[in-house]
């Protein structure tokens, strides 16, 4: 089992996570840097704390499904700091030969649950797996990490009724809600608000939090533990790019890789957030 | 050595393939608890409502939604679960192609995808549900196995080889009885064809439900003192280059015979392999590059030219390309 870290010590992993997927995406010159700092903290709370991942082949793991693949840089830095491959690995993301390929590929490298990159279709996957592991009564929980424009894709809507319908209450779906796409807002481009709304119409248990608090990201991850009898939506508000001043809340930031001087720029100041955060401490 | 097969002269005993596929289903259920169904509305239709009677358990209904259906069955497979999916093949390939890519192919997970409702003899449901390009689509992705089995026997042997390996695989069945023309002892293995009838003048490769036009067009040519080969190739991916290579080495001549469009389809798989290793004149029976249509099964084989009588006339038309 995991040792069980603290709400302080989790947020200085993410803030460590964060660093670490910016150079990465600035060593490839090209990846996902705001997705992948808005769902920084609640995914490091749910590697670090909340599931079950012993090992990246454990039949006992929890699954962790990554439909909003483009983040894998995170999903990268996650898994080489859970020592399922070399740290060092990380600056190949994006090279030719590379197991760290652009969009996720099963077992590449090890921790990689499967294969997705084209949106909309984790979900399903999460749903297939849950489906099985009640039927074997294995403690397996399947979680299933989605964008919230990706909830434009109707595959999603297709997933969510079939996760209420077989009730799995071993299924839990993370929204990482920041709010913006490619082409601009989510509401602008092609409206999902009111997403917990939409969620509990379709019989799921909804949890709303601030995703970016890390007590509120670990008792809603525990909280979904809890419920019986149908799946659980964790509804993480966020911030596109958090943590890296230049890049909040701007849509370009999508999926641009920053300069070296921007990477610069962004790492001091999650250091100094590091540094105010140990102050309070 | 040919392979025997039923003689087709005579009455033979009709079933349609999708009825060989629950047969299996029905034998897998009980020898492999590992093995799930899934179907999309269409139980009935696909023949998967045998194995959900005896097996409710492990019968997944997804509702209409094929697309989550194959990410079900991503997600059974990767817990170590042998999935079926079944719904007719235009829905089964077209609607889920991203996801039988991505979630499926590119992750090599251990998906069964099995289109029923292939080729123009679905008959008077038209255009929409007639799978004219599932074989072609499906050959096309990387890790893919490709089958499409000629009557109810091989079809039940083609779904219990498909449980029996690791990987992607994709079964094509048709919807109405074929002429059963192999029996329990006919050789069956994964991309290997067959050799029905030993011919040195040209050879006809046909594929599913049109192996048994091929063989009455042979009869036909008999008579005519032609000597056709007739192959049964059910696998069409990885298709058996050395049967095919062979056969036109030995005749020269080459007629492939598909219910299926001929652009991208089992003609165009045989023709990459011969203008490579052997180029021989050929001639491709099956759709041309245009779209189904409302009718009986017999009116819209007659029509779209899938009869033996097409498979003569391309033979006689290659011939003359031999000379």
């Amino acid at each position: 089992m995991e040792t069980t870290l603290s709400i302080h010590r989790l947020r200085h992993l993410a803030t460590e996570i964060r660093k670490d997927t910016l150079r990465a995406i600035t060593a490839a010159g090209s990846g996902h840097p705001g997705g992948s700092l808005s769902a920084a903290d609640i995914m490091t709370a749910l590697y670090f704390r909340c599931a079950n991942l012993s090992g990246p082949t454990d039949p006992d793991r929890d699954r962790i499904f990554w439909s909003k693949g483009h983040i894998a840089p995170l999903l990268y830095t996650l898994l080489a700091y859970k020592g399922f491959f070399p740290k060092e690995e990380l600056m190949t993301l994006r090279r030719f030969g590379s197991r760290l390929q652009g969009h996720p590929k099963k077992g590449s490298p090890p921790g990689v649950e499967t294969s997705t990159g084209s949106l909309g279709q984790g979900l399903s996957v999460a749903v297939g797996c849950a489906y099985a592991a009640r039927c074997d009564h294995l403690p397996v929980r399947s979680y299933c990490l989605t964008g919230d424009g990706e909830l434009q894709e109707g595959q999603i809507w297709e997933a969510l009724m079939a996760g209420a319908h077989f009730q799995l209450d071993n299924l839990c779906a993370i929204i990482d809600n920041n709010g913006l796409q490619i082409d601009g807002k989510c509401s602008e481009v092609m409206c999902i608000d009111d997403v917990g709304a939409r969620l509990r119409a379709f019989n799921w248990n909804v949890i709303s939090i601030d995703g970016h608090d890390m007590g509120q990201c670990v008792d809603a991850l525990e909280e979904a533990k809890t419920v019986k009898g149908r799946p659980t939506a964790i509804v993480a508000h966020t911030v596109k790019g958090k943590g890296v001043s230049f890049m909040e809340n701007v849509a370009g930031w999508h999926g641009k890789a920053p300069t070296q001087a921007e990477l610069e720029q962004a790492l001091a100041e999650l250091d100094a957030q590091e540094a105010n955060d140990g102050n309070r401490a | 050595m040919a392979t025997a097969h039923k003689d087709v002269t005579g009455t033979l005993e009709g079933k349609a393939t999708r009825f060989g596929y629950s047969d299996a289903l029905l034998l897998l259920g009980a020898s492999d608890p590992r093995v799930f169904v899934l179907d999309a509305d269409l139980a009935k239709s696909t023949t998967t409502d045998r194995f959900k009677a005896a097996y409710p358990d492990r019968f997944i209904d997804c509702g209409i939604a094929e697309q989550d259906m194959v990410g079900i069955a991503a997600g059974l497979s990767l817990m170590g679960k042998i999935p079926f999916t079944s719904t007719y093949g235009t829905f089964m390939v077209d609607r889920a192609l991203d996801q039988i890519r991505v979630t499926v192919a590119y992750a090599e997970l251990n998906v069964k995808i099995v289109g029923a409702h292939g080729g123009i003899s679905v008959g008077p449901d038209g255009a929409t549900h007639q799978a004219l390009e599932d074989l072609g689509t499906m050959r096309m992705l990387p890790h893919m196995t490709v089958i499409n089995p000629c009557d109810a026997i091989e079809a039940r042997k083609a779904t219990l080889a498909v449980a029996a390996m690791q990987g992607p695989t994709f079964i094509r069945l048709g919807r109405e009885p074929v002429p059963i023309v192999t029996d329990d002892d006919t050789p069956f293995a994964i991309g290997r064809g067959i050799t029905f009838e030993d011919g040195d003048d040209v050879t006809i490769a046909a594929t599913g439900s049109m192996v048994y036009e091929a063989l009455l067009a042979h009869e036909e040519l008999a008579r005519a003192g032609i000597h056709a080969r007739v192959l049964d190739i059910h696998t069409i991916k990885p298709i058996d280059r050395d049967l095919l290579v062979q056969a036109a080495r030995e005749t020269g001549a080459v007629v492939t015979v598909e219910e299926h469009q001929v652009m991208g389809g089992f003609g165009s798989a045989v023709a990459e392999v011969l203008a490579q290793e052997c180029p021989v004149p050929m001639e491709f029976v099956g759709v041309h590059d245009r779209f189904g249509e409302s009718g009986t099964p017999d009116e819209l084989l007659t029509a779209f030219g899938c009869r033996h009588t097409d498979i003569e006339a391309a033979v006689r038309r290659v011939l003359e390309r031999k000379r």
